[in-house]
């Protein structure tokens, strides 16, 4: 039981935990802390995995920033507890059941899959300049999506103030 | 080699995607809908990841970084159509919000 | 035994994260002490002195009073927010501190392991920002969950402040990581070795661009991000009763408290990393007589303190300042002895820097109005942006050019 095993189990039992309280939490406050709880977790598990870069961009701006408008919207909106309604019967008795036997069908192909055990030590992106070589490839290789995802950032702020501007 | 096999790992993602689809059909506030459709996009991230320690390619990462990115401005747009769907139906609930014309 | 050698690690981790809780909470304490100090001087009066000598022990009974005093809990919705808001507050202004280098990589003990950084990683720079960006957390849901109009307004004030400043600090700092060429703190310091006109701030080391615009960029958003006057709008006194920890009491609002003054700390130490050298000192190493330095210091603030024991202080004062002499005079000695004396240098001049910047807060605090809330937001974005973009894209342009370079 080395120190990278525990942490990755206490990671991903952090994880599941946020996931199921997610579902299980009446409040919607509640469930977007579950998520922040969840995107930490995974960013532990991305330091584990050898790639700082992405977790510092996790939390920045997934749990820094996204989840910091989720709030912001539920808090402006007074979500309040959920209602249930008769429809969500359905969902209660057929749903969730094969839900669960999705993930248990999911969990055994993947423990079973061949790509355990991993290939080359991690020289290229646990190493000391993988964030340089990462912005390398970024910059040269993928720099069209790099350019049409600032301007698709560009449209989403747009679309966001013209859909919430007040209606005169 | 990562000391955790990439078994591991795949299993958690699966799992975490799992549950985010549980959540998505079992919830009924729109809000927390959208939450389960980013905790379906983190357990992809988490995959992404793994399998560019996997193969020792950074392009995997590069895929993370785009699906962050998207996932912002997707978040942003969505938030506000919730906000305004929410002030012309007074109601999160799904129910309520299942008409095409205003 | 055999367990430190197998986790070497684990072992010097646990060790410096302790000594590091310490020396951080003592800090914290005495940090407030030397804002009502300086304040008080700059307004003509004295501050704390009765306490105890020069009321040194102000802050223990400030700490005694939040721990006895009576939690009052209003009549919350959700008291598990209410709770948890202050622990993420201060767990996270606690957290940055990890990642700070306070002395050379270098001095090792435990089988290899760096004294003076708990954490090394590969983007020290953006894990700090990664780990101050959660900090809105603390502040949005103390104030939605109080129930209460004032700390409504005053949290959403406060984290739409906070996350507005946070590009702009980001932004100013990335003039930095183009001169250094990496997002490491060790290497960044490394960057800037030599006299003191090869630090960050000047620019000129490394073919870079002095960097003068980007530090006050830096500073002013850092001021802002910190709650801070002059843009401390959304806890002011007279406007918002307490803004967003109106409705919290005792140990609460004490973790409050204490993150505000956290995360005054950690921005300061990562302007000093940044701009000012970090743990290198200003004057070139070949002056080896540098090294007596610290103990020199403490020994002359011990005969001071001797003077002012002997002419003074009367009674319960005399006897304590008198013990804060013995104190100054042996820790000014064993700062002397040569084993110590190359190994603390490093930390001296960190602490040095970080004293200089936190008393440069404290003294805006004494001195400057606070800013409206409508112009403290324009201020943001329309000035405090733009003039950091601009010195980012002047600085990329003259390293990519290659205009600094000499041959």
């Amino acid at each position: 039981m080395s120190v990278p095993f525990l942490l990755f189990f206490v990671c991903g039992v952090l994880a599941v935990t946020g996931a199921i309280l997610l579902i299980w939490a009446k409040e919607p406050i509640h469930s977007a802390l579950s998520l922040i709880l969840v995107m930490v977790s995974l960013a532990v598990l991305y330091l584990l995995l050898g790639a700082p870069f992405i977790a510092a961009i996790q939390i920045i701006v997934y749990a820094g920033a996204i989840m910091v408008l989720f709030v912001f919207v539920i808090m402006l909106l007074n979500a309040g507890a959920e209602e249930h309604t008769d429809f969500s019967r359905l969902a209660k008795y057929v749903g969730l059941p094969l839900g669960v036997i999705l993930i248990f069908w999911a969990a055994y192909w993947l423990l079973r899959s061949p790509a355990g055990g991993g290939g080359v030590t991690g020289g290229l992106i646990a190493g000391p300049d993988s964030t340089q070589k990462l912005s390398k490839q970024l910059f040269q290789q993928f720099l069209f999506p790099f350019e049409a995802t600032s301007i698709l950032i560009l449209i989403a702020i747009l679309g966001a103030l013209v859909l919430a501007r007040k209606q005169e | 080699m990562s000391v955790v096999p990439i078994s591991y790992y795949l299993v958690l993602s699966g799992v975490l995607f799992g549950l985010g689809v549980i959540a998505f059909v079992y919830k009924r506030n729109i809000i927390t809908i959208f939450m389960s459709i980013e905790l379906m996009l983190n357990a992809v991230n988490l995959a992404f990841v793994t399998f560019a320690r996997a193969h020792d390619q950074l392009d995997g990462l590069v895929f993370v970084f785009f699906v962050i990115v998207v996932a912002a401005a997707e978040a942003a747009v969505g938030l506000a159509i919730v906000i305004m769907l929410s002030q012309n139906r007074q109601s999160l609930s799904i129910e309520r919000i299942n008409h095409l014309k205003l | 035994m055999e367990f430190i050698s197998q986790h070497p690690v684990l072992v010097a981790s646990i060790i410096k994260i302790a000594v590091l809780l310490v020396l951080l909470m003592t800090a914290l304490a005495y940090l407030t002490w030397l804002e009502r100090k300086v304040i008080a001087h700059i307004q003509s009066r004295w501050g704390p002195y009765y306490v105890g000598a020069h009321g040194l022990l102000q802050p223990l009974a400030d700490g005694l009073k939040f721990l006895f005093k009576e939690d009052i809990a209003p009549p919350v919705t959700d008291r598990l927010v209410y709770t948890l808001a202050p622990f993420i507050a201060f767990a996270l202004a606690l957290t940055a501190i990890a990642l700070i280098p306070f002395g050379p990589p270098s001095v090792a003990f435990l089988h290899g392991q760096a004294v003076f950084s708990v954490a090394d990683v590969g983007v020290s720079l953006l894990m700090v920002f990664a780990i101050t960006s959660m900090g809105v957390y603390g502040v949005a849901l103390a104030g939605w969950s109080s129930n209460s109009k004032y700390p409504l307004m005053g949290g959403l004030r406060s984290s739409a402040q906070m996350i507005s400043y946070e590009v702009a600090l980001t932004m100013s700092v990335v003039g930095v990581v183009l001169v250094a060429g990496t997002l490491n703190f060790n290497e960044i310091i490394g960057g800037q070795s030599g006299p003191f006109w090869h630090w960050n701030i000047f620019g000129i080391h490394q073919g870079g661009f002095p960097q003068i615009i980007g530090f006050l960029c830096y500073l002013t958003a850092a001021i802002a991000e910190t709650n801070r006057i002059p843009f401390d709008l959304p806890e002011a006194e007279t406007e918002l009763v307490a803004g967003f920890h109106t409705e919290y009491s005792s140990f609460k609002f004490a973790m409050f408290f204490m993150a505000e003054y956290a995360n005054m700390i950690t921005v300061s130490c990562l302007a000093t990393i940044l701009f000012f050298g970090g743990w290198l000192s200003p004057f070139p190493d070949s002056w080896t007589w540098q090294e007596f330095l610290p103990g020199a210091g403490l020994v002359l603030l011990g005969i001071y303190c001797a003077y002012d024991t002997v002419t003074e202080m009367r009674g319960m004062a005399r006897i304590q300042l008198a013990v804060v002499t013995l104190l100054c005079f042996g820790a000014g000695l064993i700062c002397l002895l040569p084993a110590v004396a190359a190994v603390i240098l490093g930390p001296f001049w960190f602490v040095t820097k970080i004293l200089i910047i936190l008393f440069f807060y404290i003294w805006m605090r004494g001195t400057l109005p606070r800013f409206r809330y409508d112009q403290l937001m324009s201020f943001g974005w329309k000035l405090l942006l733009p003039v950091s973009l601009a010195n980012l894209v002047v600085t990329a342009a003259w390293i990519a050019f290659g205009w600094g370079k000499h041959g």
